[in-house]
């Protein structure tokens, strides 16, 4: 049997595919933003709160790593309205997605605060920082340049996994994929146009956001910094904030 | 209409949780095999062997598994080969396996020092030679952490097979809700079994990576 691949046709919708792109763009890019708040904030529990909002920060981890984003999105978008808790598909695709990359960031910026030298903290204590500047200074930044690249892999994998939004509705990608075929019946190839989109869409993201942070971080990941002022303007303003802090209250 | 007591729907699920136990050996297996041949190609010395592997690894990991079900689901139908949502399943699981481990896998291989090659090769060995005698018993040890790691991700993806129309877990929990209406609990229930199957796992992995740090010390 010889199939005969039929591409033509496929100009109608263009509209809708460019559509699905900025949809799955813009659901990552606001998950990836909330989920890195989750993940700041909940790291930095892990390591210095209280016990018992160690717990709930560790049963959420768990809870979420160990379940598929398919079932936290039915469970979210289902299961809570059941609750008297009402919210549309993008708000529970949102909220599903940065729940899930929430946990996993939670872990990474965790195990990037564990990979900074307890001489980092000295040095900072030597220098009058209180607990919480030694943190927000010093450690996290260091921290978060450390595992950046972690971070981004996470971001990625997070805007893959957004493709099953579309079984709630929301009209991303994979949602204008499924439109197409079941108006041309070419299924095949509306896949195939749909996932060589999401590939160029990873690939191009990874590099942009390799960029980035090598642009945010650079001369930042843990190792001896110089006493020269940095040549790029974002982190010559952190190296300077980094340098007049002491003396502010 | 048909009442489910919460008995019902637990059982019902417990049963599905069968099909995902299944299909996730068969993708760990499978992609297991598939995914030493392809480390075999990855650290080969031949450059284009090495490149057929850096690409498929790309696809697979940077494309949704969604839309490589969707391809394998309408696509073998083109190749002449009549396929179930089982076997669609089956396949795709495999071959996205397979493209991780090859990944995890070929970064423990390099974590083994060069000099072990260069050791195997003045002893005459061949390359096969040198992979299976020298380098993968060093690199199945630091191999056996993060590839249990992975286990828990393929076990999590399997519930993805429920949309191309493969009854497991997810889908038995959707059929449920929707003859039930009570998605709150059927689906907090699906989740828990999800948990019950990826925390011992999770706990596995960090066990052995906690010793392998251990090792490492000494």
């Amino acid at each position: 049997m010889t199939y005969a691949f039929d591409f033509s046709g496929f100009g109608l919708y263009a509209g809708l595919l460019a559509r699905g792109v900025a949809v799955t763009l813009g659901l990552t890019a606001v998950s990836t933003v909330l989920g890195g708040l989750v993940g700041i904030g909940g790291a930095s529990i892990a390591v210095a709160g209280p016990k018992w909002a160690r717990g709930v920060v560790a049963t959420y981890v768990e809870l979420i790593r160990n379940t598929p984003f398919i079932v936290q999105l039915f469970f979210i978008f289902f299961g809570l309205p059941s609750l008297g808790i009402h919210i549309d598909e993008v708000q529970a695709a949102i909220l599903a997605m940065t729940v899930n990359l929430g946990a996993y960031a939670i872990e990474i910026v965790r195990a990037g605060i564990d990979s900074i030298p307890r001489g980092q903290v000295q040095a900072a204590q030597a220098l009058g920082l209180h607990g919480r500047q030694v943190f927000r200074y010093v450690v996290l930044p260091q921290a978060v340049a450390n595992v950046f690249p972690a971070l981004l892999s996470q971001v990625l994998i997070v805007m893959l996994g957004s493709a099953v939004v579309s079984q709630i509705s929301v009209p991303d990608l994979t949602y204008a994929a499924n439109f197409i075929q079941s108006r041309n019946f070419r299924s095949f190839e509306s896949y195939l146009i749909i996932t060589a989109t999401y590939l160029v869409l990873s690939i191009v993201l990874r590099q942009l956001m390799n960029r980035l942070g090598r642009n945010l971080f650079a001369g930042r990941a843990a190792r001896g910094g110089s006493d020269r002022a940095p040549r790029n303007w974002r982190t010559r303003l952190m190296w300077r904030g980094a340098r007049t802090l002491p003396t502010e209250r | 209409m048909v009442e489910f007591t919460l008995w019902d729907i637990a059982r019902n699920l417990l049963l599905a949780a069968r099909w995902t136990v299944l299909l996730s050996l068969i993708a760990f297996v499978g992609g297991g095999v598939v995914g030493l041949i392809l480390l075999a190609m990855r650290v080969s010395p031949l450059p284009w062997l090495r490149r057929i592997v850096v690409v498929y690894v790309e696809i697979f990991q940077g494309t949704p598994l969604l839309m490589q079900l969707f391809l394998a689901f309408f696509g073998l139908p083109l190749l002449g080969v009549d396929v179930s949502p089982w076997v669609a399943a089956a396949v795709t699981l495999t071959l996205y396996t397979s493209a991780y481990l090859a990944d995890i896998w070929r970064g423990c291989v390099e974590a083994v020092p060069r000099g072990q090659w260069a050791a195997g090769a003045s002893l005459g060995m061949t390359f096969s030679q040198q992979l299976r005698y020298i380098i993968w018993p060093q690199a199945l040890k630091i191999a056996v952490a993060p590839t249990v790691g992975f286990l828990v991700q393929v076990v999590k993806s399997t519930a993805l097979a429920s949309i191309i129309g493969f009854t497991e877990l997810t889908k038995t929990g959707t059929m449920i809700t929707n003859a039930a209406f009570r998605p709150f609990p059927i689906y907090g229930m699906v989740a828990m079994i999800y948990f019950a199957m990826c925390f011992p796992l999770t706990w596995y992995a960090r066990v052995l990576e906690k010793r392998a740090k251990v090792g490492q010390h000494r």
